[in-house]
């Protein structure tokens, strides 16, 4: 069963979904933390969740407040980089890149985009934490190079 | 290095203990672990990643999303924390201003983060004071070492006195200490902080751990210095020094008169005068903000017109209000522009002055940060008339300054008629901003640029108003600038000129009595344009030997090298550095000479060297800027040149140098810094 878990999680590597940040925080789990990065990737979903609404509102009024909407992706690339989100931190510098510019178009399209990595991961993690926790307390986090 | 005179010894990390004081020896934290750390971020993501980060690392942490908790927080426990991390961009309030309040009333060393890694940013973290800039996503090594920068305070703070003892030694530093100026701005934490590890300070950092026995090391005041206790510059208190300072007009503002002022029993002089140091800085950033903030690269050079005023960055802005002022040659005007952005618009920085003072004041208005120091805005510029002991020096000598500038000038030609603007400018402004307007000659020019522009504007903004006051400081060492150009206008000039100045290189760097007050940058621009003044009057020394030295504005670049330092005691709140700020100007002014062939020597090494470290240290500007000029010294030539591309690197690297040292006075730096120091 662990070595399921490590499969999967090296997949997650692999196909770029997660990135070294990751390994930062599993290092930081240990006996008296178990369940870190668990939490902080929870915390980060919810977060983000928030985020993205706001966005999603900005973007429906119409009004393109590039500003704004940077502010906002901004905040979102910063978390998304600190828990290794390695697709979505790409999707989020593409989207700041359009605001930048003041690509409307580009933006929606980015955007849409953005909420489908975050999905995917999301769903991924949910899966990766729960075999983890299946399989025991073991699965340190070890860096993969 | 640091002999634990608590007790604790930490091994690892720098096996210093953390000896701050709190109150007076102190002891306390072992370092690094038991660091107290309060981390500012409002992404909770981040914030217990940072949490969990910083507990692995054996630190203390107690987490904050909002700024405006953080500095109640800050304010509630004054002596509770050592160190600040905070982010950016944040909703309720801007990180660099909460930089700036707590470097200013908590004098803490705060390191900023934040996922955006361009270098504009990374600059305002500098000139606004930051001892460190990271990039998200955080890592452990970096966490890691933050304990470092608490460190380093520490021993800048209380090293400062300790460190005129020892470069005294030369038989200066016993004038210099005599002013009582002792008042190790170390003692008020030192006792806890003990140098033994200082090369330079060899017997004395012994000493001030022990304070009982400075004397014996130095011989001189230490012992009494060591001993004093950090003075909390709370609200009231400080809203008392910013009465008596407004009452005798901030360019005239001596810290005897506001001792006596303020009659608060148990005040020294010398905390009077620390205060009033970073409180100049502060108010010549404030002045330097508004103008350029983006042209912090450009304020680079604003060092150098620091005499000239607040141009505030030179880059565009200055040029134009010089022109307008009309002291500034249409042509220089736009020679200047013509030389590019990054060159400082030096040039209009005779007209500046006029204008950067009426600018200063408004940035006082609206600058909300300091709402305490509104007031002092009108005071400082009065200040500076006491700083600057130095303050006699004629306005003759800026057109030597200036011509020495004008070799510095990285602008080439451009400078020379900028120079001579410039000089020109001061000249008339003299007597009115910069009494010291050192001359700048040959210093360093070249070499500022890189100073970070922020840095510079942070300072300028502050000191730009009480240049005139630091003039007199006698620069002798870059460090002294710091303290006096946070009196004198000359160092406002320089700050609201770097500022705006793109720090390029307008080695202009004496023309701080210009800059001096008027500056009316942002709070952020002004630090940079400080910075820039710090860095151009470093270049400034190499020429030193002028009469500059002894106003402030000769050292200009001393200042820089000083701004540097005192940026860092800026932060280092106001009651420390009033020790500081004591000594060093005294000392400034006996080695003034001194310092000034020294400084003009480093200058321009300093700037060459600059080695572009992202994490800008505001403090040891002072100290750093000696051991920066030390190891510039060979790179001096190629500093100017690569200033304009570099500006920011080489203010980094400059600054870290700067950091590298204590803030110490930079008179004293330059002998007691080695060159080992330099983390060039």
């Amino acid at each position: 069963m662990q070595r399921q878990v490590a499969l999967i999680k090296q997949s997650l590597f692999d196909q770029g979904y997660l990135d070294e940040q990751f390994v930062e925080l599993e290092e930081l789990q240990d006996d008296a933390n178990p369940n870190f990065v668990e939490e902080v990737a929870t915390l980060y979903f919810k977060d983000s969740a928030r985020l993205i609404s706001n966005i999603e509102q900005a973007l429906e009024r119409g009004s393109f407040d590039f500003n704004r909407l940077d502010n906002y992706m901004h905040q979102f690339k910063g978390s998304s980089t600190s828990i290794g989100a390695s697709k979505v931190k790409t999707e989020c510098t593409m989207f700041r890149e359009y605001c930048r510019v003041g690509n409307a178009e580009g933006c929606l399209r980015t955007f849409k985009q953005l909420k489908k990595e975050h999905a995917t991961l999301r769903k991924k993690l949910e899966q990766y934490f729960q075999l983890a926790r299946q399989a025991g307390p073991k699965e340190t986090a070890r860096r993969p190079k | 290095m640091m002999n634990p005179s608590q007790g604790r010894g930490l091994g690892s990390g720098g096996g210093s203990s953390s000896g701050r004081n709190k109150g007076g020896e102190a002891v306390v934290e072992m370092f690094p672990s038991g660091l107290r750390v309060l981390v500012v971020d409002d992404d909770p993501t981040c914030l217990m990643i940072l949490e969990r980060m910083l507990r692995t690392c054996l630190y203390e942490v107690t987490k904050c999303n909002r700024a405006e908790m953080a500095l109640s927080l800050l304010r509630k426990n004054k002596h509770g924390f050592d160190i600040v991390i905070s982010d950016v961009h944040m909703p309720d309030m801007d990180g660099f201003k909460l930089l700036e309040h707590v470097g200013l009333e908590m004098d803490l060393p705060v390191i900023m983060m934040s996922a955006d890694d361009s270098k504009s940013v990374v600059l305002k973290g500098v000139t606004h004071g930051a001892v460190d800039y990271l990039i998200k996503p955080v890592r452990m090594e970096a966490l890691k070492n933050i304990w470092q920068h608490v460190v380093r305070k520490r021993r800048s703070e209380w090293s400062v006195p300790e460190h005129s003892g020892s470069i005294e030694e030369t038989g200066q530093q016993q004038q210099q200490r005599g002013p009582a100026v002792s008042e190790d701005a170390a003692d008020d934490n030192a006792s806890s902080v003990n140098n033994e590890g200082n090369n330079w300070r060899s017997s004395s950092n012994n000493s001030r751990k022990r304070k009982e026995e400075e004397g014996d090391e130095q011989g001189d005041e230490d012992a009494s210095n060591l001993k004093k206790p950090r003075v909390v510059w709370s609200v009231e208190l400080h809203q008392q020094f910013v009465a008596a300072v407004n009452q005798l007009g901030v360019e005239k503002a001596v810290p005897k008169k506001i001792l006596e002022l303020m009659n608060v029993p148990g005040l020294t002089r010398e905390n009077v005068a620390s205060h009033l140091q970073k409180y100049r800085i502060y108010l010549r950033r404030l002045g330097g903000v508004s103008q350029h903030q983006g042209n912090l690269n450009n304020s680079f050079m604003t060092g150098q017109d620091a005499s000239f005023g607040p141009l505030s960055s030179l880059n565009g802005f200055d040029l134009q209000a010089l022109a307008v002022t009309g002291q500034l040659p249409a042509q220089s005007l736009a020679q200047l522009q013509a030389a590019g952005l990054g060159r400082p618009a030096m040039v209009s920085k005779s007209g500046l002055p006029v204008s950067s003072v009426v600018d200063e004041r408004s940035i006082f208005s609206f600058d909300n940060s300091k709402p305490r120091f509104g007031d002092g805005i009108g005071g400082l510029q009065t200040q500076q008339p006491q700083m600057n002991l130095l303050h006699g020096v004629p306005t003759g000598m800026e057109p030597r300054q200036l011509a020495g500038l004008q070799q510095q000038l990285p602008v080439g030609g451009n400078r020379m008629s900028i120079q001579q603007q410039i000089a020109a400018v001061r000249a008339g402004h003299s007597g009115m901003l910069m009494p010291q307007q050192q001359p700048f000659p040959r210093g360093p020019p070249s070499i500022r640029q890189p100073m970070l522009p922020n840095r510079i504007t942070e300072r300028s903004g502050f000191s730009g108003r009480s240049s005139v006051a630091e003039s007199s400081r006698v620069l002798p060492t870059s460090y002294t600038n710091l303290a006096t150009q946070q009196h004198s206008s000359t160092s406002v000039a320089f700050n609201s000129f770097q500022q705006e100045l793109p720090v390029n290189s307008f080695p202009l760097p004496s023309a701080p009595g210009l800059s001096v007050p008027t500056q009316v940058r942002k709070p952020h621009s002004s630090s940079s344009s400080y910075q820039e003044e710090v860095n151009s009057s470093e270049a400034g020394f190499a020429t030193p030997s002028y009469d500059m030295f002894s106003n402030r504005h000769n050292d200009w670049d001393l200042r820089s090298i000083a701004f540097d330092a005192h940026q860092d005691a800026e932060s280092v709140a106001f009651s420390n550095s009033e020790a500081y700020s004591s000594s060093s100007m005294s000392r400034n002014n006996n080695n003034a000479t001194v310092a000034a062939t020294d400084l003009g020597r480093n200058q321009q090494l300093t700037q060459p060297i600059m080695v572009p470290h992202h994490q800008v240290y505001s403090n040891g500007g002072g100290g750093g800027s000696s051991v920066r000029v030390k190891s510039e010294r060979d790179t001096a030539a190629m500093a100017f040149h690569e200033q304009y591309s570099n500006q920011e690197d080489l203010m980094s690297a400059l600054l870290k140098q700067e950091g590298v040292a204590p803030v110490v006075d930079t008179e004293f730096d330059f002998d007691a810094y080695s060159i080992d120091d330099i983390p060039v």
